[in-house]
């Protein structure tokens, strides 16, 4: 039933999101995120959250760089490196790694190689859980955003057996091609759903 | 909500900032709060977009045609909201750029950092700051935004008229320009405000041809024309 399927894909991820405020991986700041996404701007924190993957994944790259390297004592660049993902973990809420960032900021301070190759390995761990977590939660919240386009029908569809869907708001309202009927909640209401080009 | 031809309707922010993320930040915020924004990364760009070139001499406005590096910017900047770290030009150096141009000192600046230094703050908002924001930013924070916006807009308006005034007596002159600064100018600028949008003359000379100059203009001190 379309209505239950919902229900159940909203519990999932606000169960997930609960977690991870929990466990202090994410803070509000990430609330803040979601609240900023609108019709206008469906997509936002999805488009946020991966350009915060590329550029981390670049800072690291970097970081592990400067660190392998045995004769290494650029530190101020390390810590303009580490700027930079303290900044935007920051931003998007990714509190643990940016706590992470704070102590590997504090043992290049004190110029200590061993104490940032441990940071260095928390971070890395860090944000890897962060990164897997979140495309979890991204697994689920397309279908609950604004889906209006083709993706999330496939993948709404998909889930609940159907083939062609079209999402008419955010509530997951059914409407037949021909717009004679519109429908929540029971799939049997609906005599046939069709998709149309958005 | 915005009327369309009219740039007088909507706010204009020149956002600054080097990282990708809080650029698209600072963008999707100002955007839920209405306002029109251009994103740049790093303060020469926004010099750049703002029409002031780095080798401008500020000291020397002969030698600064009237028309010049104004013409560059077609859109009005309400407000600038910079990052404090940058490579390069920091926010704070642009901050200083900004306050140093006559054509460019009337516009507000914001600055944001992700570092909570006292020193830092208070000499961001000696140097002329209007505010300091703590990142991550937040929307309830851009709601301290528009009543320096105002600020300049009505200013601007007013400006305006007094430019559309001086137009119909002037012929062929340059547009002299007041200064609103209560800090007096020790030579006159010649040239026209770097603000005034193109867009509204017409719409504005039909309805104001008919003012008096002799109305007080407090902001300029008593001067009205300088020739």
């Amino acid at each position: 039933m379309l209505g239950w399927g919902v229900d159940r894909l909203r519990a999932d991820m606000n169960r997930l999101l609960a977690m991870l405020f929990h466990q202090g991986v994410l803070d509000e700041q990430f609330l803040q995120l979601q609240q900023l996404e609108d019709e206008s701007s469906p997509n936002f924190v999805s488009e946020v959250v991966n350009i915060y993957f590329h550029e981390s994944e670049k800072l690291l790259r970097n970081l592990r760089g400067l660190l392998m390297d045995r004769e290494f004592s650029d530190y101020k660049k390390m810590g303009t490196h580490l700027n930079q993902l303290m900044g935007s973990s920051s931003s998007i809420g990714a509190k643990r790694v940016r706590n992470v960032c704070v102590a590997f900021r504090a043992s290049s301070e004190q110029n200590s190689r061993p104490g940032c190759l441990r940071a260095l390995e928390l971070l890395e761990h860090e944000y890897c859980y962060l990164k897997n977590k979140l495309h979890e939660l991204f697994q689920v919240r397309p279908l609950l955003t604004f889906p209006n386009t083709f993706q999330n029908s496939d993948l709404f569809a998909s889930r609940f057996g159907f083939s062609l869907v079209y999402i008419v708001t955010s509530d997951v309202k059914l409407r037949c091609a021909d717009g004679s009927t519109e429908s929540t909640g029971s799939w049997s209401d609906l005599r046939f759903v069709t998709m149309e080009s958005v | 909500m915005a009327i369309t031809g009219d740039s007088r309707s909507q706010f204009h922010v020149l956002a600054v900032d080097d990282s990708m993320i809080d650029r698209k930040l600072i963008e999707r915020l100002l955007k839920t709060s209405s306002y029109q924004v251009t994103a740049v990364d790093s303060g020469s760009k926004a010099l750049k977009f703002l029409g002031l070139h780095e080798e401008d001499d500020q000291s020397n406005p002969d030698t600064v045609p009237s028309a010049s590096p104004n013409d560059h910017r077609e859109v009005e900047v309400n407000l600038i909201i910079t990052d404090y770290c940058m490579p390069g030009m920091t926010g704070y150096d642009l901050l200083k750029k900004v306050k140093e141009s006559s054509s460019l000192r009337d516009i507000p600046v914001v600055i944001m950092s992700s570092e909570n230094v006292p020193s830092r703050i208070t000499r961001c908002l000696e140097e002329g700051a209007e505010e300091f924001f703590l990142k991550p930013v937040r929307l309830a924070d851009l709601n301290r935004l528009k009543p320096h916006m105002m600020k300049t807009k009505i200013k601007n308006e007013k400006q305006e008229d007094q430019e559309k005034l001086e137009k119909s007596e002037i012929q062929s002159e340059q547009q002299p320009q007041p200064q609103p600064q209560p800090e007096a100018q020790s030579q006159p600028q010649p040239q026209p405000s770097p603000l005034l949008q193109q867009p509204n003359n017409n719409k504005r000379k039909v309805m104001e041809e008919g003012l008096s100059p002799d109305r007080t203009r407090p902001r300029y001190n008593g001067i009205t024309t300088m020739v």
